[in-house]
Protein backbone atom coordinates (compact mmCIF):
# COMPACT_ATOMS: atom_id res chain seq x y z
CA UNK A 1 0.00 0.00 0.00
CA UNK A 2 1.54 3.35 -0.79
CA UNK A 3 2.28 5.23 1.54
CA UNK A 4 -0.74 8.64 2.24
CA UNK A 5 -1.67 11.40 4.33
CA UNK A 6 -5.20 12.15 3.28
CA UNK A 7 -7.92 14.58 4.43
CA UNK A 8 -11.06 12.72 6.31
CA UNK A 9 -12.37 15.68 7.09
CA UNK A 10 -12.74 19.25 8.58
CA UNK A 11 -14.25 22.33 10.31
CA UNK A 12 -13.73 25.63 10.70
CA UNK A 13 -15.77 27.69 13.60
CA UNK A 14 -18.53 30.34 13.10
CA UNK A 15 -19.17 30.71 16.53
CA UNK A 16 -17.90 29.72 19.61
CA UNK A 17 -18.23 26.02 20.65
CA UNK A 18 -17.38 23.86 23.54
CA UNK A 19 -16.30 20.91 21.81
CA UNK A 20 -16.01 19.42 18.30
CA UNK A 21 -16.94 15.61 17.39
CA UNK A 22 -15.47 13.92 13.87
CA UNK A 23 -17.83 10.44 14.29
CA UNK A 24 -17.70 8.00 11.98
CA UNK A 25 -13.94 7.48 11.37
CA UNK A 26 -13.53 4.77 8.78
CA UNK A 27 -11.95 1.58 10.19
CA UNK A 28 -10.78 0.89 7.16
CA UNK A 29 -8.14 2.69 4.38
CA UNK A 30 -6.01 4.17 7.24
CA UNK A 31 -3.03 2.31 9.52
CA UNK A 32 -2.89 5.70 12.14
CA UNK A 33 -4.88 8.90 12.99
CA UNK A 34 -3.87 12.44 12.54
CA UNK A 35 -5.25 15.59 13.75
CA UNK A 36 -4.29 19.21 13.45
CA UNK A 37 -5.99 21.94 14.92
CA UNK A 38 -5.47 25.65 15.23
CA UNK A 39 -7.16 26.84 18.52
CA UNK A 40 -7.80 30.13 20.65
CA UNK A 41 -9.81 29.47 23.96
CA UNK A 42 -11.97 32.16 25.28
CA UNK A 43 -10.56 31.34 28.90
CA UNK A 44 -8.63 34.31 30.43
CA UNK A 45 -4.48 34.78 31.10
CA UNK A 46 -2.14 34.13 28.83
CA UNK A 47 -1.47 29.33 28.13
CA UNK A 48 -3.98 28.82 29.48
CA UNK A 49 -6.38 26.92 26.68
CA UNK A 50 -7.15 23.47 27.62
CA UNK A 51 -7.56 21.27 24.61
CA UNK A 52 -9.15 17.86 26.04
CA UNK A 53 -9.07 14.47 23.27
CA UNK A 54 -11.46 11.69 24.24
CA UNK A 55 -12.14 9.09 21.85
CA UNK A 56 -15.19 6.56 21.41
CA UNK A 57 -17.13 9.27 23.65
CA UNK A 58 -15.30 7.04 26.50
CA UNK A 59 -13.97 9.34 29.91
CA UNK A 60 -11.99 6.28 31.59
CA UNK A 61 -8.67 4.66 30.70
CA UNK A 62 -6.72 7.97 29.77
CA UNK A 63 -3.14 8.35 31.05
CA UNK A 64 -0.14 10.77 29.95
CA UNK A 65 3.07 12.40 30.67
CA UNK A 66 3.99 16.03 29.32
CA UNK A 67 6.84 18.28 29.25
CA UNK A 68 6.04 21.68 29.18
CA UNK A 69 8.60 24.94 28.08
CA UNK A 70 7.75 28.44 28.68
CA UNK A 71 11.00 29.94 27.26
CA UNK A 72 12.75 30.23 30.68
CA UNK A 73 11.80 27.16 32.42
CA UNK A 74 10.69 23.67 32.01
CA UNK A 75 8.77 21.44 33.99
CA UNK A 76 6.81 17.89 33.82
CA UNK A 77 4.31 16.29 35.09
CA UNK A 78 2.06 12.89 34.96
CA UNK A 79 -1.23 11.65 35.66
CA UNK A 80 -3.28 8.86 35.69
CA UNK A 81 -6.68 7.42 35.41
CA UNK A 82 -7.89 10.28 33.60
CA UNK A 83 -11.20 11.13 32.06
CA UNK A 84 -9.27 12.33 28.73
CA UNK A 85 -5.85 13.26 27.36
CA UNK A 86 -5.67 16.82 28.05
CA UNK A 87 -2.99 17.90 25.33
CA UNK A 88 -2.44 21.56 26.27
CA UNK A 89 -2.16 21.58 29.99
CA UNK A 90 -2.73 24.86 29.97
CA UNK A 91 -0.34 25.86 27.10
CA UNK A 92 -2.87 26.79 24.22
CA UNK A 93 -3.58 30.03 23.16
CA UNK A 94 -6.07 32.25 25.25
CA UNK A 95 -7.96 35.17 25.48
CA UNK A 96 -5.21 37.35 27.50
CA UNK A 97 -2.55 36.76 24.24
CA UNK A 98 -2.82 39.09 21.54
CA UNK A 99 -6.31 39.29 19.21
CA UNK A 100 -6.12 36.70 16.45
CA UNK A 101 -3.82 34.36 17.79
CA UNK A 102 -4.38 30.57 17.49
CA UNK A 103 -2.46 27.71 19.07
CA UNK A 104 -1.07 24.85 16.91
CA UNK A 105 -1.88 21.34 18.01
CA UNK A 106 -1.08 18.07 16.45
CA UNK A 107 -2.01 14.71 18.00
CA UNK A 108 -1.07 11.02 16.13
CA UNK A 109 -2.56 7.98 16.95
CA UNK A 110 -0.64 5.20 15.48
CA UNK A 111 -2.89 1.66 15.04
CA UNK A 112 -5.95 3.67 15.58
CA UNK A 113 -8.03 0.82 14.28
CA UNK A 114 -6.35 -2.37 16.18
CA UNK A 115 -7.28 -4.06 19.32
CA UNK A 116 -4.51 -3.22 21.13
CA UNK A 117 -4.52 -0.49 23.81
CA UNK A 118 -3.56 3.03 21.87
CA UNK A 119 -0.62 4.86 22.48
CA UNK A 120 -0.97 8.45 21.63
CA UNK A 121 1.40 11.38 21.27
CA UNK A 122 0.68 15.16 20.74
CA UNK A 123 2.48 18.97 20.52
CA UNK A 124 0.95 22.12 21.24
CA UNK A 125 2.95 25.35 20.57
CA UNK A 126 1.00 28.49 21.74
CA UNK A 127 1.18 31.94 19.85
CA UNK A 128 1.54 35.47 21.11
CA UNK A 129 3.05 38.15 19.53
CA UNK A 130 4.74 38.76 23.61
CA UNK A 131 7.38 37.28 24.89
CA UNK A 132 5.08 34.67 27.04
CA UNK A 133 4.11 31.36 25.53
CA UNK A 134 4.27 27.80 25.91
CA UNK A 135 5.08 24.11 23.98
CA UNK A 136 3.57 21.27 25.31
CA UNK A 137 5.02 17.11 24.22
CA UNK A 138 2.74 14.53 25.06
CA UNK A 139 2.86 10.97 25.83
CA UNK A 140 -0.68 9.98 26.47
CA UNK A 141 -2.21 6.09 26.39
CA UNK A 142 -5.80 5.20 26.46
CA UNK A 143 -6.09 2.00 27.75
CA UNK A 144 -9.08 0.34 25.88
CA UNK A 145 -8.51 -2.34 22.71
CA UNK A 146 -11.57 -0.96 21.21
CA UNK A 147 -11.21 0.31 17.53
CA UNK A 148 -11.01 4.22 17.28
CA UNK A 149 -14.83 5.27 15.53
CA UNK A 150 -15.02 8.54 17.20
CA UNK A 151 -12.64 11.38 18.38
CA UNK A 152 -13.58 14.19 20.96
CA UNK A 153 -12.07 17.62 21.31
CA UNK A 154 -13.41 19.93 24.04
CA UNK A 155 -12.28 22.68 25.82
CA UNK A 156 -13.07 22.57 29.76
CA UNK A 157 -16.05 23.54 31.19
CA UNK A 158 -17.59 26.95 30.67
CA UNK A 159 -14.90 27.99 28.49
CA UNK A 160 -14.89 27.48 24.93
CA UNK A 161 -12.96 27.31 21.11
CA UNK A 162 -13.70 30.71 19.73
CA UNK A 163 -14.57 31.37 16.19
CA UNK A 164 -12.00 30.57 13.53
CA UNK A 165 -10.83 28.00 15.64
CA UNK A 166 -10.63 25.33 13.02
CA UNK A 167 -9.82 20.97 13.25
CA UNK A 168 -8.45 18.81 10.45
CA UNK A 169 -8.58 15.07 10.59
CA UNK A 170 -6.62 13.18 8.44
CA UNK A 171 -6.14 9.42 8.02
CA UNK A 172 -2.09 8.08 7.37
CA UNK A 173 -2.12 4.68 5.63
CA UNK A 174 1.49 3.05 5.68
CA UNK B 1 -16.77 32.11 32.00
CA UNK B 2 -19.31 31.85 28.84
CA UNK B 3 -22.98 31.65 30.76
CA UNK B 4 -24.98 30.02 27.73
CA UNK B 5 -25.59 26.71 27.00
CA UNK B 6 -22.42 25.22 25.21
CA UNK B 7 -22.55 24.27 21.50
CA UNK B 8 -21.08 20.59 20.01
CA UNK B 9 -19.91 20.67 16.30
CA UNK B 10 -20.54 17.59 15.47
CA UNK B 11 -18.38 16.33 11.88
CA UNK B 12 -19.74 13.47 10.33
CA UNK B 13 -16.48 11.66 8.34
CA UNK B 14 -18.57 8.99 5.96
CA UNK B 15 -19.76 12.46 4.39
CA UNK B 16 -17.88 15.30 5.83
CA UNK B 17 -21.23 17.18 6.90
CA UNK B 18 -20.71 19.36 9.99
CA UNK B 19 -23.84 19.89 12.61
CA UNK B 20 -24.31 21.78 15.62
CA UNK B 21 -26.47 20.72 18.66
CA UNK B 22 -26.59 22.17 22.50
CA UNK B 23 -25.04 19.83 25.06
CA UNK B 24 -27.37 18.14 26.95
CA UNK B 25 -27.62 18.51 30.62
CA UNK B 26 -25.98 15.32 31.24
CA UNK B 27 -23.20 16.09 28.97
CA UNK B 28 -22.53 19.13 30.92
CA UNK B 29 -23.03 17.71 34.29
CA UNK B 30 -19.49 15.39 33.32
CA UNK B 31 -17.71 18.16 31.82
CA UNK B 32 -18.36 20.12 35.07
CA UNK B 33 -17.39 17.06 37.38
CA UNK B 34 -14.04 17.13 34.72
CA UNK B 35 -13.27 20.27 35.45
CA UNK B 36 -13.43 20.31 39.00
CA UNK B 37 -11.41 16.53 39.26
CA UNK B 38 -8.76 18.40 36.58
CA UNK B 39 -8.74 21.10 39.43
CA UNK B 40 -8.02 19.23 42.42
CA UNK B 41 -5.20 17.26 40.50
CA UNK B 42 -3.72 20.37 39.61
CA UNK B 43 -3.61 21.53 43.24
CA UNK B 44 -2.25 18.38 44.16
CA UNK B 45 0.49 18.40 41.64
CA UNK B 46 1.08 22.10 42.52
CA UNK B 47 1.14 21.76 46.23
CA UNK B 48 3.71 18.89 45.58
CA UNK B 49 6.02 20.80 43.54
CA UNK B 50 6.03 23.48 46.64
CA UNK B 51 6.54 20.93 49.07
CA UNK B 52 9.37 19.51 46.90
CA UNK B 53 10.87 23.28 46.61
CA UNK B 54 10.64 24.16 50.01
CA UNK B 55 12.58 20.56 50.76
CA UNK B 56 15.42 21.53 48.35
CA UNK B 57 15.82 24.60 49.79
CA UNK B 58 16.13 23.82 53.02
CA UNK B 59 18.48 21.10 52.31
CA UNK B 60 20.62 23.58 50.39
CA UNK B 61 20.59 25.94 53.36
CA UNK B 62 21.59 23.07 55.82
CA UNK B 63 24.02 21.83 53.94
CA UNK B 64 25.68 25.64 53.73
CA UNK B 65 25.52 25.65 57.10
CA UNK B 66 27.74 22.73 57.38
CA UNK B 67 30.40 24.53 55.21
CA UNK B 68 29.48 23.75 51.85
CA UNK B 69 29.28 26.14 49.10
CA UNK B 70 26.06 27.19 47.38
CA UNK B 71 27.50 25.77 44.11
CA UNK B 72 28.35 22.42 45.96
CA UNK B 73 25.20 22.28 47.70
CA UNK B 74 23.22 22.78 44.09
CA UNK B 75 25.77 19.77 42.48
CA UNK B 76 25.41 17.42 45.69
CA UNK B 77 21.51 17.83 44.85
CA UNK B 78 21.50 18.18 41.46
CA UNK B 79 19.80 21.20 41.12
Amino acid sequence: MATTCKLIAKTTLGSSASNIEFTSIPGTGYTDLLLISSTRSDRGGVGNGKIIVTFNASTSGYSYRTIRGSGSAASSSSASSQSGLDVSAFTATSAGQTSNTFSSTEVYIPNYAGSTNKSVSSTTVGENNATEAYILAMAGLWADTSAISSLKVAEESGYNFVSGSSFFLFGISK
Amino acid sequence: MSDTTPIAVIVDCTDGTVTERPLTADEIAVREADAAAAAAAQAERDAAEEAKAAAKASAVAKLEALGLTADEAAALLGV
